[in-house]
């Protein structure tokens, strides 16, 4: 414990120079990687100087509602960054509420799940990130294009994705957006354009980049957001993607989700660089504070006209944080601080900022807002409970769908005179 | 007639490499009808031609399908398999990419996704390794994983296994390692007809495509029927085709084995073996039905392929024979393949690297029970 404290005493003498470098760096974590990032908090109080908890909201002649966006854009190879004040209206701001309200409490019933065993294998919970979610959808359509990686719950959710599918995926069953046969990491919504759930890292770029081809192809008047993390951000294919996106000029978003860690790896121990944004000497960017929505929303209107204007891709880093560990099997606290993320929580939760606009504006009071967060509950834990009645897939499902184009195809099992099927 | 023909195919030639994207109507005009010219004189074409026009056709008929790769444009490609196709289809759809395998696979798997049909060369499969993440984890697995929701139309083609002299990192053949990955549908060409049936199949298919083409078979000529060169020409992907007619042994190969195999199968008809060649045009799925036919008839099987022998193609054949058509045997099954070595550069230890035509008729022999130099009188 002696250890610790004195490692807290250097970490807060740390801070107090402004310093932005790793503890790592003036000597603290010396056994294996057990490193306190208490300093992480306090940056972040010490940069927004807890105005984002008492966010500034006021009503405008119309009626309508202005918020301020308190911690500034910092812009890359741009002229001018995205609005500072958003307006909103009552409608939309107890939409915001309730998207992300339902994205918290489905990620909170899925880590139950988990821990009752009926959901196997991965799962990556999304609760901290919704900001990112439904700043996104704020701005984008359907008819744009978003692809993710594996921590794809609540943007699968944003995209449209009813809480009854994302359950029956992620238990494998056959009422899944995947027909049971993807699991937490492959979610999928073809019609509203959600092109997944990808599993291997630093694989969304280029992909990314060959929808927004496609959509440059076709002459659509649309973009691609291709969601990445922090820990993609070294990865050979980005900078090849970026390359490429920028030399073709394509309508592409790239969207780093950067909660500071890649699995248990904090950012100043995988990066030579922690900031994303302004990498390249030739993609402009924008940093934005993931966890005000309303500050990913302006980012991304910004960037979805960037690209429709003709002038090729877009960065946009979204400084955000993840309550749960890495997945399921990380208790997230041997590389971080229980007090850093109950710190995220109280300061910088993108729902209680949401709550407090509503309040102070009086679009509706504290019971209201109960009864609704009572509500949105309910009907998560019924889609819950409807997935977990749901079947799994039919033995036939194994040999299904491995081509589109499969008549004919013989397909054996593991043992291939008892178990082969002939498809028609 | 002739001469027009030649003027012909010279005029193709210099519309081709001097039009605009804008001049594709009329370059297309003469080079159908340069190719009537062909047909009727019964000509031959080599196996680069048959890709080229294969390319050529589906691009006019689908203005979803695009060509990406490296030097595929200005260069003319290569290997010269897209020769003119910039000129006629112009830059939005001739894609010359930096050297960035990693990064224009996943943007070609990306662009498939959404509907349109990439062809992506790859100047080899060996640089495809830089890439093979994307061919595996992002296009053979997609349409399974999501379901039967989201289909990957796309082509990977190129040159694949050894060609002449360009030692290890350039000669490997990966046959085998896509072959054995379901979600993927792997082709191996040999003459002009499976390139151009083969390839119209694979740009039409819906699911992603490995086409393994021989550098060494581009230069090389094939006669084509009409029915060869008519538009509306294609192979079904999946089947086998018998080569010639044999009763003694069967020899199952591939890509330019093939070539060898026919050869072999003329020395050894001097010495009574009647051998069967059959042609596997597809790796996955594998025709097993007319493999197991064949071996059925004959009693006798010899797998032959250019790559390595561990967990080879020839490794699966065998495997397929002796589980479905065991009774059937009279000999062991046996296998050709290549040296179990890194492609070495001298050419004479090249040349005991990859089979040769009497290793075949060594290996037949051996089979049929006959002593190396005895030979019986053609009947």
């Amino acid at each position: 414990m002696n250890g610790s404290k004195s490692m807290l005493k250097l970490a807060a003498a740390a801070l107090s120079k402004g310093l932005q470098e790793s503890p790592l760096k003036s000597g603290l974590a010396e056994k294996g990687n057990f490193c306190r990032t208490v300093f992480l908090t306090r940056r972040y109080s010490a940069e927004c100087s807890g105005k984002e908890t008492n966010p500034t909201s006021k009503k405008s002649d119309s009626g309508e509602i202005d918020v301020e966006i308190p911690v500034k854009f910092d812009l890359h190879l741009l002229e001018s960054g995205p609005s500072q004040v958003t307006t909103t209206n009552k409608e939309e701001l107890m939409k915001i509420y309730t998207d992300m309200q339902i994205i918290r409490r489905a990620e909170i019933a899925a880590d139950m799940l988990f821990k009752s065993q009926m959901i196997r294998g991965f799962c990556h919970l999304y609760d901290g990130q919704e900001a990112v979610s439904v700043g996104l959808e704020r701005a984008l359509s359907y008819d744009d294009n978003v692809i993710t990686a594996y921590r794809d719950h609540g943007i699968f959710l944003g995209r449209g994705g009813t809480v009854f599918e994302l359950f029956s995926e992620l238990m494998g069953k056959r009422t899944g957006c995947a027909l049971g046969k993807g699991g937490s990491m492959h979610l999928y919504h073809r019609e509203h354009n959600f092109w997944g759930g990808w599993g291997i890292v630093g694989t969304t770029p280029p992909l990314g980049a060959g929808l927004a081809f496609g959509q440059k192809y076709e002459k659509k008047p649309n973009v691609t957001a291709a969601i990445y993390g922090d820990g993609a951000g070294n990865q050979g294919q980005l900078f090849e993607a970026q390359n490429l996106a920028a030399l073709w000029n394509l309508p592409l978003i790239l969207v780093i989700e950067n909660n500071h860690f890649g699995m248990g790896t904090a950012e100043w121990r995988s990066s030579k660089k922690t900031t994303h944004y302004d990498r390249v000497s030739y993609i402009p960017g924008i940093k934005t504070d993931g966890m005000d929505v309303f500050a990913v929303g302006e980012a991304f209107k910004l960037c979805k006209e960037h690209c429709l204007s003709g002038k090729g891709p877009i960065t946009l880093e979204a400084d955000t944080y993840r309550y749960h560990g890495h997945s399921m099997s990380d208790p997230g606290s041997t590389y971080r601080s229980r007090q850093e993320i109950q710190g995220m929580r109280q300061e910088r939760d993108p729902i209680e900022r949401v709550r407090k606009i509503i309040l102070k504006e009086e679009l509706a009071t504290n019971e209201e807002l109960k009864d609704l967060d009572k509500q949105i509950r309910h009907e998560v834990d019924e889609a819950s409970a409807k997935a977990r009645e749901a079947e799994f897939p039919g033995e036939e499902e194994l040999f299904a769908n491995i081509y589109k184009a499969d008549s004919g195809l013989i397909v054996t099992g593991c043992d291939r005179k008892h178990s082969k099927v002939q498809m028609s | 007639m002739l001469a027009a023909f030649g003027k012909n195919r010279a005029l193709v030639s210099s519309l081709l490499r001097g039009g605009n994207g804008g001049d594709g109507a009329s370059a297309a005009a003469v080079w159908a009808v340069s190719k009537r010219f062909m047909s009727a004189s019964g000509d031959s074409i080599t196996v680069r031609e048959a890709l080229n026009s294969a390319i050529d056709e589906e691009m006019t008929a689908d203005s979803k399908v695009f060509v990406m790769g490296e030097e595929v444009g200005e260069y003319q490609g290569a290997y010269k398999v897209t020769k003119g196709l910039l000129q006629k289809f112009g830059p939005d759809r001739v894609l010359d990419t930096p050297i960035t395998e990693a990064g224009f696979t996943g943007l070609g798997v990306g662009a498939a996704m959404y509907g349109l049909k990439p062809i992506v060369e790859f100047m080899t499969f060996n640089f495809a390794m830089q890439a093979i993440d994307h061919l595996i984890n992002s296009a053979a697995k997609t349409n399974y994983m999501s379901g039967g929701t989201i289909n990957v139309p796309i082509v990977f083609r190129g040159p694949n296994g050894a060609a002449a002299g360009v030692a290890a990192q350039h000669s490997q053949c990966f046959a085998a390692w896509y072959g054995q990955v379901p979600g993927l549908k792997v082709l191996v060409p040999y003459d002009a007809e499976d390139a151009r049936g083969l390839m119209k199949a694979a740009i039409r298919d819906p699911d992603p495509v490995v086409f393994l083409e021989n550098e060494l078979l581009y230069g090389e000529s094939f006669p084509v029927s009409k029915e060869v060169l008519d538009p509306s020409f294609t192979l079904p992907i999946g089947k086998a085709k018998i080569m010639r007619e044999g009763s003694d042994l069967t020899i199952v190969t591939f890509s330019k084995m093939v070539g060898y195999a026919l050869k072999a199968a003329d020395e050894l008809a001097k010495e009574g073996i009647s051998v069967e060649v059959v042609n596997l045009r597809s790796i996955r799925p594998l025709d097993r039905e007319t493999i197991n036919a064949s071996v059925r008839k004959t009693s006798r099987l010899l797998c032959l392929e250019e790559g390595w022998p561990q967990h080879g193609v020839c490794a699966e054949i065998c495997a397929s024979v002796v589980e479905e058509s065991f009774y059937y045997l009279d000999a062991p099954v046996e296998r050709i393949c290549g040296a179990d070595v890194p492609m070495p550069y001298a050419a004479n230890l090249e040349r005991l690297a990859v089979p040769q035509i009497d290793d075949v008729i060594r290996a037949a022999r051996r089979i049929c029970f006959r002593k190396q130099d005895k030979r019986k009188a053609t009947a």
